[in-house]
């Protein structure tokens, strides 16, 4: 039986401190959709993730309303579009996009992941074929999600395709000019990206993945803080106690309802990823866990080794409470979707180098800042291929998620809405890098990368 | 071999929290009693000058699930002017115990 405490500490978690499974994310494979004609091969996209996925949200809705606690989103992952599609007699992928931005829409999720490519060490043609349609299928659907991984630890950095993905960037941004380019909000560019990641921009259903499955996202910067705030003068090793417990608790959360979505579902539970993952809502800002930690505000001296702290505490913790963990698996540091992080960057504490740096100790990377409209494609291809560095060298998951916004310029306020949030157009180096992007090839991989 | 990730057992967690009054209890046992769910331990105490109260019941004989059921706690919550909920016991179970 369980003692008072014990009940009270679960309610007071969900009900004060925002405690949520941030997404429940199906899997799909469409390897077997591929079909020369399009209309055949959309079709069957269309098909497939409409049967498979058909229960998801009440699914969802049920073990909300059973385990009394929220599951804010449902999603579904796809295999890289650019392997599906690749087969098909066309050079625009758009029927594509809106082929899967229809099944999302009729099964009720908010998301769908996947209109991606992986091109790493190089493009095929299909590759290249996505790549260029990703402007236009980001302005015409709504739901559909797009990402490209453009460097491994194990290839090193494809430079053609980081000098690209900043030119896709801008167009992107330009074809969603009048929504202050929020398609970019919808497009990640990774290095060493996984391939079960549930969360949102950047998930797909990877290669190596299963025909369907359930992979959970949980939340929880909200119950964070409030753990850390209760040992305010203890020293590190408590700290980092206290948010293992806590990081403990609430991956076990997802475990129970991915795996109870899993066998209702009838598809095998894949993993549960520990990434901490804010939102706009007040308290439940990753930032504010930094500060509650004793900074002034986040991004002064002192922030990278916080951060460090928290993500490594939250990884022991979570570890333990899940036999599958996978996807990103560490603090996520959004700056649109985060109170703390917005009002760091406003009060001046917090730069884009920073950022960067912090991106050296956590998962993800320069995710959702918004930048002057004129930044150039070469810019943002440096500001990719310096990401890409850090997660090439450090064997980690980096990722851009850069959203130069039209007529913008440092100071303003890029309003997207809803999960995606708000965020103050922050200033770059004004500093040439074009000579350097555009040289072409690829940066050959770490020798570290050579392990066999 | 049973999943024992699937919600095994018929156990709910009712919480009831809010200003202390006359009738809490009987309001509360009255829709479990109705419903044939039979009440397997009882506590409460006043946390932070909040009547709070946590009921462990067992819906086995029951012949309505567990969304009903919250729906009616809900309904004599908001009469009462109290916060009531039913929450399945594999919620807790994951978190506190391994």
């Amino acid at each position: 039986m369980f003692t008072m405490q014990e009940i009270m500490e679960t309610i007071t978690m969900v009900q004060d401190e925002h405690l949520d499974i941030r997404t429940i994310t199906m899997g799909i494979s469409l390897r077997d959709c591929a079909h020369a004609d399009v209309r055949v091969s959309c079709q069957r996209i269309y098909d497939k993730i409409t049967r498979l996925a058909k229960d998801l949200v009440p699914v969802g809705d049920e073990l909300a309303r059973e385990f009394g606690i929220p599951i804010v989103n449902k999603r579904i992952s796809v295999t890289p579009i650019a392997l599906v599609a690749e087969a098909a007699d066309t050079e625009n992928y758009l029927a594509f996009a809106q082929a899967l931005d229809r099944a999302a829409k009729e099964v009720g999720v908010n998301f769908i992941g996947g209109f991606s490519a992986l091109v790493h060490k190089g493009f095929t043609v299909g590759d290249r074929r996505l790549i260029d349609s990703i402007p236009q299928a980001l302005a015409e659907t709504e739901r559909v999600c797009a990402s490209v991984n453009v460097a491994t630890t194990r290839a090193g950095i494809n430079m053609d395709a980081v000098f690209r993905m900043g030119e896709i960037i801008k167009q992107t941004a330009a074809l969603t000019a009048d929504r202050d380019g929020l398609g970019c909000a919808k497009l990640v560019v990774f290095a060493n990206v996984p391939e079960d990641n549930p969360f949102m921009a950047g998930a797909f259903h990877g290669i190596g993945e299963p025909e369907c499955v359930i992979n959970t996202g949980v939340s929880g910067p909200g119950v964070v803080k409030r753990a850390v705030e209760k040992v305010k003068d203890a020293d590190f090793g408590t700290l980092s106690e206290t948010i293992k417990k806590t990081a403990f608790k609430i991956t076990r959360m997802g475990e129970l309802v991915g795996r109870a979505a899993a066998t209702r579902l009838g598809v095998p539970f894949g993993i549960v990823d520990l990434s901490l993952a804010p939102t706009p809502a007040i308290g439940d800002s990753v930032a504010e866990i930094l500060e509650a930690m004793g900074l002034e505000r986040c991004g002064t001296h002192g922030t990278t080794a916080a951060l460090a702290l928290l993500n490594d505490a939250v990884k022991k913790g979570g570890a333990m409470a899940s036999s599958y963990v996978g996807g990103l698996s560490g603090a996520f540091i959004p700056v649109s979707e985060d109170e703390g992080m917005i009002r760091a960057v406003v009060d001046g504490a917090l730069t884009i180098e920073k950022l960067e740096a912090m991106t050296c100790v956590c998962s993800v990377g320069l995710d959702m800042i918004a930048v002057p409209g004129e930044t150039s494609a070469e810019t943002i291809g440096a500001i990719i291929a310096d990401e890409a560095a850090i997660g090439v060298i450090n064997q980690k998951t980096t990722a851009v998620r850069l959203i130069p916004a039209p007529g913008k310029v440092v100071g303003d306020f890029v309003e997207f809405g809803g999960l995606l949030g708000r965020a103050p157009v922050m200033s770059l180096n004004p500093f040439s890098s074009a000579d350097f992007v555009r040289r072409g090839g690829r940066i050959p991989a770490p020798i570290h990368s050579m392990k066999n | 071999m049973t999943d024992p990730y699937e919600m095994h057992g018929s156990r709910v967690i009712v919480s009831v929290l809010g200003e202390d009054r006359v009738g809490i209890i009987a309001a509360v046992a009255n829709i479990l009693s109705a419903n044939r769910i039979n009440i397997l331990d009882i506590s409460q105490t006043i946390m932070q000058e909040l009547f709070t109260m946590i009921l462990i019941a067992d819906m086995g004989q029951s012949q309505i699930d567990l969304a009903t059921l919250k729906e009616q706690l809900h309904e004599a919550g908001g009469e009462l002017g109290l916060k009531i909920d039913a929450q399945h016991e594999d919620a807790f179970r994951f978190m506190h115990r391994i």
